[in-house]
């Protein structure tokens, strides 16, 4: 089916008949078949492999949730939405979908409330400075996130150096580690590089004459960058939530570090499943579950923010 | 351009302690002569370093990470070389669904992934196999792979490339000798970036690792969330400096902001 449909028999123009070591480009229309037969043995085993391993998992684990489970026997094959009904239902699950969310949310914010003002100052800085900088804010993102979660353990446990700080004023120690207060910190961490880096290139887009203009027509600055500056890069920080919250609704590390063993997410509850009571099709309900209503938000969060961007630049 | 006040200045000082803090901390703590984790350490010692020497679960699964990562990235680069150049050069039907493809696994998220692997390789039958934990891991290396040969690729002089053949070169000579060298930095920093994402990534592996084929990160994971002592600083110190040697090599070869931004 798939092979079909990416294959389709109609020739389209070629711009080169061979895929490693070009000819001319001789644009034709009415190319005949044969021509694509280099591209597509060149394609082969990447399109064999990615078909064969994004579809057909996927597939197999959209039909796991219809499954029975039995404690004794495993995951039976039945077609009911029990997994469904059980999700949906349950207080806990409901406890765990809302607070997944409000931590993606709330990480999504604060990601706003520090990438985009950061992005912005990077952006004024010059040379040496600039590239170091944003090295530094980047550069995270290729440590792995087991040892970032570690290290915000490290500074939030009740004798941390977070604790240390409040007691050099008297106060504390409170207890930071196994919060939500923990999580949203650490995810904060993770993601700022995904906000960072839309605004950033949309800040390099920015003309920066327009700022001078609007400077020089007596705008003060925080005018300028309200209604200048801000509108220019509000796509950079449309596309930079719609990913952090993305990722934060479905992180792992950081809430199975920071979060113990109480304080679950959707992502630790669905790891409880599969490793722990090994109730695969509940695991995978839950899985599923969290990705439809991930693309929800998102898309309604798209919608919404789209509409109100072209009606304010209209 | 207009210069960054004062306040902005202290804005930026705070996001980047923020940043760095719980990297330096982990390095700071490692050098820990102390039992338990405490801070401020009282002298530096080097013995919880010693101490992974004597604890073979690090090392095995240091070990595996290294052979995957190794595995993974040059599988990966195997196949998408061809497939993206055939995206960057030509027109072909399919093209967009197969670039479309390639890229899904950086929008599926790894949970998503690894049950859906789970599920795949138990039913198969390869539950714990290593070679499908390596195909697992080119599956989600791939997009990171493709994109730096895309890029390499779309900005090539195409003329060089005629020029060899007007003067009369074979198609495989121009592709050795003028098409690969130059798009040599966008390959060589596909594969590393490919290695270290293989290397760091745990929500995929987690699901789809055997104790026999366990990687560093899993390991780690494991560790964390069962006893906390300062060997996991020292253990994490070694990852971050093995990506920051990664990451040195990676800005030599292709820019490490292309890399991270893309279009620069």
């Amino acid at each position: 089916m798939t092979i079909a449909a990416s294959k389709p028999s109609q020739p389209t123009p070629v711009r080169t008949t061979s895929t490693v070591a070009a000819s001319p480009a001789s644009p034709s229309t009415g190319t005949p078949w044969r021509a694509y037969v280099p591209l597509w043995l060149a394609s082969a085993p990447a399109f064999m492999l990615f078909a064969t391993l994004v579809f057909v998992p996927l597939a197999m684990t959209l039909v796991l949730t219809f499954y029975r489970f039995d404690p004794s026997s495993g995951p039976i094959a039945a077609f009911q939405f029990g997994n469904y009904v059980e999700v949906v239902g349950s207080p806990y699950y409901q406890t765990i979908f809302a607070r997944t969310f409000a931590i993606a949310f709330v990480t999504t914010v604060a990601c706003v409330a520090i990438g985009a003002p950061e992005a912005y100052v990077l952006s004024r800085m010059r040379d040496p400075w600039r590239s170091l900088f944003l090295l530094a804010i980047l550069a995270p993102l290729l440590v792995s996130v087991v040892v970032r979660a570690f290290g915000w353990s490290m500074l939030l446990n009740t004798n941390g150096l977070v604790n240390q700080a409040f007691a050099l004023f008297g106060l504390g120690p409170f207890k930071l580690e196994y919060t939500s207060f923990a999580i949203v910190i650490a995810l904060v961490h993770v993601m700022l590089p995904f906000m960072v880096i839309p605004v950033w290139t949309a800040l390099q887009r920015l003309d920066p004459q327009t700022e001078q203009a609007a400077l020089s027509l007596m705008a003060t600055p925080w005018v300028t960058l309200y209604r200048i500056v801000l509108p220019q890069v509000m796509p950079g920080i449309l596309s930079g939530s719609l990913m952090v919250f993305g990722l934060s609704a479905s992180a792992f590390a950081i809430p199975g570090l920071l979060g113990g063993r109480r304080l679950k997410m959707a992502a630790t509850a669905v790891y409880d499943q599969f490793l722990g009571s090994l109730d695969w099709p509940l695991g995978a309900t839950i899985a599923l579950l969290l990705l439809a209503a991930n693309l929800a938000v998102m898309l309604t969060y798209y919608r919404v923010l789209e509409r109100r961007y072209a009606r304010s630049m209209g | 351009m207009r210069r960054n006040g004062p306040l902005a200045l202290a804005f930026h000082t705070l996001v980047i302690l923020f940043v760095l803090a719980p990297l330096a901390i982990v390095v700071l703590v490692a050098f820990t002569p102390d039992e338990t984790l405490t801070l401020p350490t009282h002298g530096l010692s080097l013995r919880w370093f010693r101490a992974i020497l004597n604890y073979p679960d690090f090392i095995g699964a240091f070990f595996n990470s290294v052979k995957l990562a190794f595995l993974a990235s040059t599988l990966s680069l195997t196949i998408a070389l061809p497939a993206g150049l055939a995206i960057a050069r030509a027109r072909f039907p399919g093209r967009n669904f197969l670039n479309a493809l390639m890229l899904s696994p950086l929008v599926i998220p790894g949970l998503v992934l690894g049950i859906a692997f789970l599920r795949f390789f138990a039913v198969i039958g390869a539950t714990g196999s290593f070679a499908w934990l390596v195909i697992a891991h080119v599956v989600i290396v791939t997009p990171f792979v493709l994109r730096l040969i895309l890029a390499a690729a779309s900005g090539l002089d195409r003329s060089v490339e005629h020029a060899a053949f007007s003067l009369g070169a074979s198609a495989w000579t121009t592709f050795r000798r003028i098409t690969l060298p130059m798009i040599l930095p966008g390959i060589t920093g596909g594969w590393l970036l490919a290695f270290i994402n293989s290397f760091d990534e745990l929500t995929m592996s987690i699901f789809v690792t055997s104790p026999q084929t366990v990687t560093l990160p899993v390991r780690m994971y494991m560790y964390a969330t069962e006893s906390i002592d300062p060997m996991m600083a020292s253990v994490s110190t070694l990852v971050i400096a093995i990506s920051a040697a990664a990451m040195l090599l990676l800005d030599r070869i292709y820019g490490l902001n292309r890399v991270l931004i893309g279009n620069h």
